[in-house]
């Protein structure tokens, strides 16, 4: 860490250094694309892989927090702070040539902040219509609907971005076309069987042959994260559950993880024991309708059904335990709120030897059939680099050789104490993605095999006071759901509700590469690699 | 002869009694009178049978999925398809702004008129064969082609992109599995030297087609069966469709009893090519015959014909559900491979060898004329 500050001086000598929880580097607007191409070239430590960008209303001012760490080790974080000069017309320069990921995160902060990036190839807003008034996330916004009527007319789409480049050191405003004059394009949803969501691909067609991808976004956006300034810790809970739908109890894990750091809650540890039994219970029901999914997108339909059929003994496990299925309301801040109930051992012992037979089955059915291997050999390959600078996490980016688990690299709650395999492999392809999420189900059996017979005696929840106020601070935590890695910032200024949360969406990253691995492949290996991504649109849509 | 006495549920008696009764009628109206009972037979047999292929198809495929399904309507959901059928005919027909008005109506006639007319050429039993044409082997490949034009103007009509593409590839799919299920056809012609179905039916009492031509008819019937269900749009082949690519493809626009004809037609298609298959390889409505069990032919023969046909073509069409519900779909690209790089020079040399067999003398009824 002594060399990294020493390089972030000698790069930029006014940069603000501060050690907190992590290490944090203030710098002004014009000097973050030199420090983080600096960083990002370091041999020894490269700090390759943009986490999460944030912009943030501080009050006097629009700023960005990027939380940037390495992909050799994803333990290592650094986060670097700037403000734009301006707050009536702010500007940062942007990060999308060092960092792919940042694209639609910067399109997200300009949609929200209206921080706009020089040089960003595409400034259109994301989630946010191009004529929409105000931007919901400064302190300054005005909620009142008249503002932004809402309109049943429908709009055609205008494939023209507007960009701010800079040109011989100077700034220069234009337009771009998103795609040719004569381009051959079908919308992709917004209401599509294998969009897995309201999600909208512009898509250009040459035959089948996909030419380009342009993604929109949005059409579910809540504004999730605009809802929790105002409302406090323990009401925000709910939000997570509505995230990532299929992670919903790893999502509010990470959340209340989040605010017990900062809060300095002590977790009982049998809360912790039934914490990570859930979340892996979780995990391997969210993995199964994925692997259901996609069979279904490549044809399978028996295959789908098969796989609700075990997703149902999970479910029933949760139902017994909470009375919830898919959103099962299970953690809280400091703990749970259920107790396990009297069979839960036995029920989960009778589920994993029966999960197992059926992984058997799964193989014999699917991953060697000759159509499905067709359907997905050598299909939608991406890069290790790619799937860095995409930010991909999660068993995809683990399918392209780079790894990228939490639970190992920043071993959380208990998962320091259990055994298991981080599932790597290095083809890159649908099949190596396929395969890696069946593998994550036996490493999740894995996991639960060894802590359902010790979970221990105690108290499942700690005393919390009855309104939760955390110190002021930035706090940061990191957690890997189904899809990959969760991320939760909270800003809070000493206040019971935060002054900007954000929350990082594993599923944004995987769609933000999908334009990019199904470039030139065929309308229907896109429906396939959609399949083997695995993305939940409400995810992004936050 | 005996025969006569032993078959008491024969289908073929009533068809006679009528020529009989009508013969004293002139030509003209005798004529009419029995092309109007054969037209009207014909399209309740096809309505009738869609019906049944629904339900079973339903019930089968939840087999394979480990579901119920449906059990609502009737005893075990016996009903279902009347159900259903009645709500098809009265849902709206919704009128979409910018297609080719008049192209977008016929599409769905030109769909189910195609099916309707090879499933006239089918012989169903002895003496249950409307037309009995000396080329209906010809007549059935050229007919049942016919489809694709409704899928074609269909897709065209919409004027929507999903559907577009989705004739586009039907076309393509189309017109390549014609040729290897012609081809195939054709091989059994080489073979019974015949395309008159009776007749092709009749050659076979004691060996069936698939085992006569042993090698060159295993084949045959494998390649007619792929093709068949590649023309059919199912099974592993439903790329036209492909709902989780194009929604639903060439007839995403279509709605109520239009939806309803292309439903009727894709399922009756099912029908006519295992009806077509069971004719042409598994001896058709022959009986289970073998030379010099007199006894056991007897038996064989107090099922009617009809029964066997039904059961042949039944046992075809579930072994294309099975194929259906295990598969996941092909890509366009790997569809025509599959026909232009391995089906058809297979099938070409399969002809060849159809042929040497033939003038050789190496068909079990040369080798074996004793016992077959």
């Amino acid at each position: 860490m002594e060399k990294i500050k020493k390089l972030i001086l000698d790069t930029v000598k006014d940069a603000v250094i501060e050690e907190k929880q992590i290490l944090t580097v203030t710098v002004s607007w014009d000097k973050l694309h030199l420090l983080a191409k600096t960083l990002k070239d370091n041999a020894e430590l490269p700090f390759d892989f943009l986490v999460m960008l944030t912009g943030v209303d501080r009050g006097e001012t629009l700023g960005v927090n990027y939380l940037i760490s390495s992909s050799t080790d994803i333990s290592v974080e650094v986060i670097l702070k700037t403000d734009a000069a301006d707050r009536e017309n702010p500007l940062i320069y942007t990060v999308t040539d060092l960092y792919e990921t940042a694209h639609l995160n910067e399109r997200e902060a300009f949609a929200l902040l209206g921080i706009r990036f020089i040089n960003n190839p595409d400034m259109r807003r994301f989630f946010l219509n191009s004529d929409w008034t105000g931007f919901p996330l400064r302190k300054d916004y005005d909620p009142n609907p008249e503002l932004n009527p809402v309109s049943i007319e429908s709009k055609e789409i205008i494939d023209i971005t507007p960009r701010i480049m800079e040109v011989d050191g100077k700034l220069v405003e234009d337009t771009a076309n998103i795609f040719e004059a004569d381009d051959y394009i079908i919308n992709i949803g917004p209401q599509h069987p294998s969009t897995h969501g309201v999600m909208h691909f512009r898509t250009a067609l040459d035959g089948e042959i996909i030419k380009k991808i342009d993604v929109h976004s949005g059409y579910i956006h809540r504004g999730i994260e605009k809802l929790s300034e105002n409302l406090t810790y323990p009401q925000i809970l709910h939000f997570t559950d509505r995230l990532d739908y299929l992670s919903a109890n790893i999502n509010r894990h990470g959340l209340c993880m989040c605010v017990e750091k900062a809060g300095e809650i002590e977790v009982p540890e049998r809360a912790q024991y039934i914490r990570v039994i859930m979340d892996e219970l979780q995990r391997i029901s969210s993995h199964l309708l994925a692997w259901a999914a996609m069979t279904n997108d490549l044809g399978a339909t028996t295959a789908f059904i098969y796989g609700m059929r075990e997703r149902e003994h999970i479910l029933e496990i949760f139902d017994k335990t909470c009375g919830g299925r898919l959103i099962i309301n299970q953690n809280v801040i400091g703990g749970v709120m259920f107790d396990i109930y009297n069979e839960f051992q036995q029920d989960v012992k009778a589920f994993i030897p029966y999960m197992r037979e059926k992984l058997k089955e799964y193989d014999r059915f699917f991953s060697h059939n000759v159509i499905a291997l067709g359907r997905m050999i050598g299909i939608g390959n991406m890069t290790k680099e790619e799937t860095i600078s995409y930010a991909v996490t999660g068993p995809a980016g683990r399918a392209s050789g780079w790894s990228c688990d939490i639970r190992k690299h920043q071993p959380y709650s208990i998962y320091g104490q259990v055994d298991f395999k981080e599932v790597i492999r290095t083809e890159g392809d649908s099949y190596a993605r396929y395969l890696n999420r069946l593998d994550e189900i036996e490493e999740s059996l894995h996991i639960i095999e060894q802590l359902i017979d010790n979970i221990p005696a105690g108290e499942i929840c700690a005393k919390t006071k009855a309104i939760i106020k955390l110190p002021v601070g930035e706090f940061y935590q990191r957690i890997e759901t189904a899809k990959g890695e969760f991320g939760v910032f909270i800003e809070s200024r000493g206040e019971k509700q935060p002054w900007r949360l954000k929350f990082r969406s594993p599923s944004m990253a995987l769609v933000s590469i999908m334009p990019l691995i199904c470039k030139d492949e065929k309308l229907s290996d896109f429906i396939g690699i959609g399949g083997s991504m695995d993305y939940v649109i409400p995810d992004i849509d936050r | 002869m005996i025969l006569n006495y032993s078959q008491p549920l024969e289908l073929d008696g009533v068809s006679k009694a009528l020529d009989t009764s009508l013969s004293a009628l002139p030509d003209f109206w005798r004529i009419l009178i029995e092309c109007v009972l054969v037209g009207v037979v014909i399209l309740t047999t096809y309505a009738v049978i869609a019906l049944i292929l629904i339900y079973a198809e339903r019930k089968i495929t939840a087999f394979f999925q480990a579901r119920y399904g449906p059990n609502r309507v009737g005893k075990w959901g016996l009903l279902q398809s009347v159900a259903d059928t009645i709500k098809i005919l009265l849902k709206e027909i919704i009128r979409i702004n910018n297609v080719d008005r008049f192209l977008f109506f016929a599409a769905p006639f030109f769909m189910v008129c195609a099916s309707v007319m090879t499933f006239g050429a089918i012989a169903f039993g002895k003496g249950l064969l409307a037309v009995d044409f000396n080329i209906g082997v010809l007549y059935v490949t050229a007919v049942s082609s016919l489809g694709i034009i409704g899928v074609l103007l269909a897709g065209w009509s919409s004027n929507n992109k999903y559907s577009m593409i989705g004739a586009m590839r039907s076309g393509a799919q189309f017109v390549s599995y014609e040729l290897s299920a012609g081809f195939a056809l054709m091989t059994i012609v080489v073979l019974t030297g015949t395309m008159q179905f009776s007749e092709m039916i009749e050659k076979q009492q004691y060996c069936w087609n698939i085992f006569n031509g042993h090698i060159s008819s295993m084949i045959a019937f494998v390649i007619y069966i792929i093709s068949g269900h590649a023309e059919t749009n199912r099974g592993p082949f439903d790329l036209p469709e492909a709902e989780s690519e194009l929604t639903a493809g060439y007839h995403t626009e279509y709605s109520g009893i239009q939806f309803g004809f292309y439903y009727l037609a894709e399922y009756l298609n099912m029908f006519i090519i295992a009806g077509i298959a069971t004719t042409v390889f598994l001896g058709g409505y022959m009986p289970i015959q073998v030379h010099g069990w007199e006894g056991f032919n007897q038996v064989m023969n107090y099922i009617p014909s009809y029964v066997w046909f039904f059961s042949k073509t039944g046992v075809l069409i579930f072994l294309s559900l099975w194929v259906r519900w295990s598969f996941p779909r092909l890509r366009i690209d790997q569809l025509l491979a599959l026909e232009w790089k391995y089906l058809l020079p297979i099938n070409l040399v399969n002809i060849v060898v159809m042929v040497i067999l033939v003038l050789t003398g190496l068909t079990l009824t040369d080798l074996f004329p004793s016992l077959f």
